[in-house]
């Protein structure tokens, strides 16, 4: 048996704002525009513009430093990173370095190994850089700056995380405050929500750090948890090899599963931090911080305990439902329309799921109106439609946003309780099925489920379940 | 009296009265430029199909009563560091010769908006860095009263036109003396106000900290005029400041009883010309007989203001200037193998040697390991020297002592020897490290016949003072004007044909 080593693990998380306009311009942040449609003289760096701070980017650091237990700079600045890359126009990123807007935080954690805080080094805020296309077939390369200046926070971990499931479930926690904040929807795939894994190995038992490495390129949280198992065998076999691990920054190609050097600390860049002279100071007062407190959303945590003790859900549910913000609130806005929590869960919890699993869909993405949802399970209720039918109407609502009656009314999908008609139909089933009959006389229960379900199936599923089951026992 | 010779306001009212039209005042100055650019070289662009367009259009406005300002129709002129829609805008740099700005700089859109008639786009040393204006690309601008000078810099092309009756006023840029000094070497005023006074939106950056816009004129009372239209909080800056003190017109009086004015003891001493420091005394002898209380005392720290001035300056240029990398626009390399290819080859080849010289010192006092010796001793340095300026306006209203250590030196003198030019700008610099206003207003010539500055210095949104104490001296002496600044024959026209678009 070898020796036995401890990972150690930082994470720095850029998270892409969700305010309207770009950090030091009135570009607008969305995503998708046409290239370069959504730019100014100031967000290309065109010579003479000058950069004027979003107020609403202060708000939401400030928001998420509170939310994380910072300490804030009520006197913070911007810096400026000097370096050449065609996606920065400016060649300098506005950033934070000296004095950043928050400090010294932490967020409290959750794993099979039980709760744990992590410790937030700071979060600053800066400016996205624009994207490059490069042009295969022209053999050249196209700078699109709709996304140069959009704002970002950076947040710097302390090195406390020891696991790929510490890392995941602090990302989560995260991902979790940021939302229910409204500061970010945080998406990994589309990149408003990005981590870096700094990684080192040591001895189990000793107290110096490894030589870390940084991983860049991270889009899910399997790619994660992937490169830090990578990583840490990667590091653990140089170690036992009795050879050294390089500090430098590593980019991991998921479809490999393996991760190559980009650039090693020898030819790392001298950024000549400097105060932007553009910008004046932020000086944040304690009135500032109050108001951006008192605003404070309900976090997560109180919104599982809430769910438990106002709508009595069971914890399972109340985690699932909490687990987006974006879900907890269709839930809530549903509820508010039709009462019946368990109910309105229970839809969520079970059939939107499978179909966001389906579709490898993300609870951000559903996009129902909550009125849909609050109809259908009134229509259920009150028996227009069955539970068979209403998942089908469920799809309806999920996938085009339906209108669940006019769905049932253009469909003919409202239950049939007239007697007659169900009779006419359970007498010539009971006659084509007369073996069923007989068995069922001679007392085998199951060939009664059998009629029922024949009898179901002709009347297409529309029929209520209980008076055919009524009918079928007294016709027998 | 001569179009040409009247100052900007006093032409302004003679537009409003109708006895002059726009264009009647447009045209002679266009004449005046064709004249004597081929000798002076003011101009890095003459917009005159532009300006007369303009002046039809302003004076329409005037007759329609829409246009009101005391400036509106005068022609004048901007350094080509300041952003005008649709005309090029080089810095007189290579790096930007083909650049042509979608915008227009604030304080230079206010003037328009008033009704000035811009003649075109001035000559300056290469991204406003250096004192001769002989760092341009385009070739050096010559000085009025001596065409075997310079006629300092950076702003010399505006200082020289405003001198030479080729416009009315001009709007310069000042990071270290920009303004001042090549207003003292042409006999001509301008004004360095509070940094923050002036927007800073549309001027292409040097020293961000440092930089300012501001008028030049051939008075006192011109320039207070052209202050007070482009004096504004800009929200498009964040470091412009709101005043409610902007009407400095109201500061024109010639009265100076009981102001009190300091003489640094450090601005008389060692390096100074003996002719400029006698004719700088003997200003402030004719304001003390007005009435003012004049001393001598010691503001100390003078002799550290060079120093930290080109590691400040310096370091936010070597930032300021790496936009411009032949990627989105201006000069790009022919050939170039890569990326860092065509930065290297575009900014080699389109930077000239003294931007070059201050993009290296910047970038090395920016470096990991030189920051804390260089930069912050540099801030540091630049916090003592506003402290020793507030400890002086306790005492005093105004600081006064001579623009620069010497009249305008003979062409290419300096540019050999750029310490010397450096130590130059000695009593200029200190008051941008400290964000005050600063004067320069022409107190006569020297034995050479080029003229001497008188430099007035105020306190922080102070300007009225200097204003004041400037008119008040002005009121003593008549406007002097080169020889070569007369009206110039009609015959010439064409000759500068080259840059007239």
């Amino acid at each position: 048996m070898g020796k036995q080593y401890e990972t150690v693990i930082g994470l720095e998380v850029h998270v892409e704002l969700a305010t309207k306009t770009k950090i030091f311009c009135g570009c607008s942040t969305e995503f998708g525009g046409a290239p370069n449609t959504h730019t100014c003289p100031v967000c290309t760096g065109m010579p003479g513009s000058l950069p004027v701070l979003n107020r609403q980017v202060v708000e939401y650091a400030l928001a998420v430093g509170l939310a994380t237990n910072c300490g804030i700079n009520q006197y913070c600045k911007f810096d400026r990173k000097n370096y050449f890359y065609p996606d920065n126009p400016q060649n300098y990123q506005i950033s934070q370095l000296y004095l950043p807007i928050c400090h010294d935080g932490w967020v409290e954690i959750e794993t099979a190994a039980g709760k744990k805080r992590i410790g937030i080094h700071e979060i600053h805020m800066e400016e996205d850089a624009g994207k490059l296309i490069h042009d295969e077939w022209e053999d050249c390369s196209l700078v699109d700056y709709n996304r140069s200046g959009v704002p970002l926070i950076e947040i710097v971990s302390e090195p406390d995380m020891r696991s790929a499931d510490e890392v995941i479930a602090y990302l989560e926690k995260l991902r979790l405050i940021i939302q229910y904040l409204g500061a970010s929807d945080c998406k990994l795939q589309e990149g408003s929500m990005r981590a870096d894994v700094n990684l080192s190995v040591r001895e189990a038992g000793t107290k110096e750090f490894g030589t870390r490495t940084e991983m860049k390129n991270l889009n899910s949280f399997k790619a994660i948890s992937r490169a830090i198992e990578g990583e840490r065998n990667r590091q653990v076999e140089l170690l036992e090899d009795g050879r050294k691990v390089i500090q430098e920054t590593r980019r991991w190609d998921d479809n490999k599963e393996a991760s190559h050097a980009m650039r090693s600390k020898e030819d790392a860049q001298d950024y000549r931090y400097f105060p932007d002279p553009d910008l004046a100071p932020v000086v944040i007062s304690e009135e500032w911080i109050a108001r951006v407190k008192a605003r404070q959303p309900e976090l997560r945590t109180e919104k599982l305990a809430r769910y438990q003790s106002e709508y009595q859900l069971p914890r399972y549910d109340a985690e699932i439902l909490t687990g987006s913000k974006h879900l907890a609130d269709i839930f809530e806005e549903t509820v508010a329309i039709c009462g019946k929590p368990k109910e309105v869960s229970n839809w969520l919890m079970t059939d939107a799921m499978r179909l966001l699993k389906e579709q490898g869909q993300e609870p951000e993405d559903i996009t129902f109106a909550p009125e849909n949802l609050a109809k259908l399970v009134e229509l259920v209720d009150q028996n227009v439609i069955n539970r068979t039918v209403a998942r089908g109407v469920f799809e309806a609502v999920f996938t085009e946003n339906a209108d669940p009656l006019q769905y049932v009314e253009e469909k003919g999908l409202r239950v049939v309780s007239d007697e007659g008609q169900l009779r006419r139909v359970i007498e010539g089933i009971l006659r084509e099925n007369p073996q069923s009959v007989a068995d069922y006389k001679a007392g085998k229960q199951k060939a009664m489920g059998f009629i029922v379900g024949q009898a179901m199936r002709a009347m297409k599923g529309k029929a209520d379940p209980a008076v055919v089951n009524a009918l079928v026992k007294e016709m027998l | 009296m001569e179009i040409l010779e009247m100052s900007a306001v006093e032409l302004g009212r003679k537009i409003k009265a109708r006895e002059i039209g726009v264009l009647e005042a447009t045209e002679a100055a266009l004449a005046q430029i064709r004249a004597l650019e081929p000798v002076l070289n003011c101009f890095v662009t003459v917009d005159e199909e532009g300006a007369k367009r303009q002046a039809a259009r302003v004076q329409r406005q005037i007759d329609e009563g829409i246009l009101r300002g005391p400036l509106a129709g005068v022609p004048m002129a901007v350094k080509d560091n300041m952003c005008l829609e649709g005309l090029p805008t080089t810095c007189s740099s290579k790096i930007l010769e083909n650049f042509v700005p979608p915008y227009t700089a604030e304080a230079v859109r206010k003037l328009v908006k008033g009704g000035a008639v811009v003649l075109g786009k001035t000559n300056m040393d290469e991204f406003a860095m250096g004192s001769t204006t002989e760092t341009s690309a385009f070739g050096e601008t010559k000085n009025p009263w001596d065409p075997g000078r310079v006629p300092g810099g950076s702003s010399g092309g505006s200082c020289a036109a405003v001198a030479a009756n080729e416009c009315f006023y001009a709007l310069g840029s000042d990071t270290g003396g920009s303004i001042r000094q090549p207003s003292s070497f042409c006999g001509v005023t301008g004004i360095k106000p509070t940094y923050g006074t002036v927007s800073r939106y549309g001027l292409i950056a040097y020293g961000s900290s440092l930089d300012q816009i501001g008028p030049i004129a051939r008075s006192v009372g011109d320039c207070a005029a052209v202050l007070e239209e482009i004096a504004f909080q800009d929200k498009k800056d964040s470091t412009s400041v709101r005043r409610e003190d902007c009407d400095f017109t109201s500061a024109l009086e010639d009265n100076v009883k009981g102001m009190r004015i300091g003489i640094p003891g450090d601005y008389l001493g060692e390096g100074l010309d003996g002719e400029v420091r006698a004719a700088v005394l003997s200003a402030a002898k004719e304001l003390e007989e007005k009435g003012a209380l004049v001393e001598e005392f010691d503001l100390s720290l003078v002799e550290y203001g060079i120093p930290a001035y080109y590691v400040i300056a310096s370091a936010e240029a070597s930032s300021n200037l790496s936009r411009f990398d032949g990627v989105k626009y201006g000069y790009r390399a022919k050939e170039y193998e890569g990326l860092h290819g065509m930065y290297k080859k575009s900014r080699s080849e389109g930077f000239g040697q003294e931007v070059k010289r201050r993009i290296m010192l910047g970038s090395f006092v920016l470096s990991s390991g030189y920051y804390d010796a260089y930069y912050l001793k540099a801030l540091r340095t630049k916090a003592l020297i506003k402290q020793a300026f507030d400890r002086a306006f306790t005492k005093y209203d105004v600081i006064l002592g001579p623009t620069a250590p010497s009249t305008a030196p003979k062409l290419g003198e300096l540019l050999s020897d750029p310490l010397k030019m450096y130590l130059g700008d000695i009593y200029t610099i200190a008051v941008n490290l400290a964000g005050l206003p600063g004067m320069s207003v022409p107190c006569g010539r020297d034995s050479k016949g080029m003229p001497i500055g008188l430099q007035l210095i105020g306190d922080c949104f102070k300007e009225k003072n200097i204003i004041r104490a400037g008119y008040a001296y002005e009121c003593t002496r008549n406007h002097e004007m080169p020889d070569l600044a007369r009206r110039q024959g009609q015959g010439m026209a064409g000759a500068a044909e080259g840059k007239v678009r």
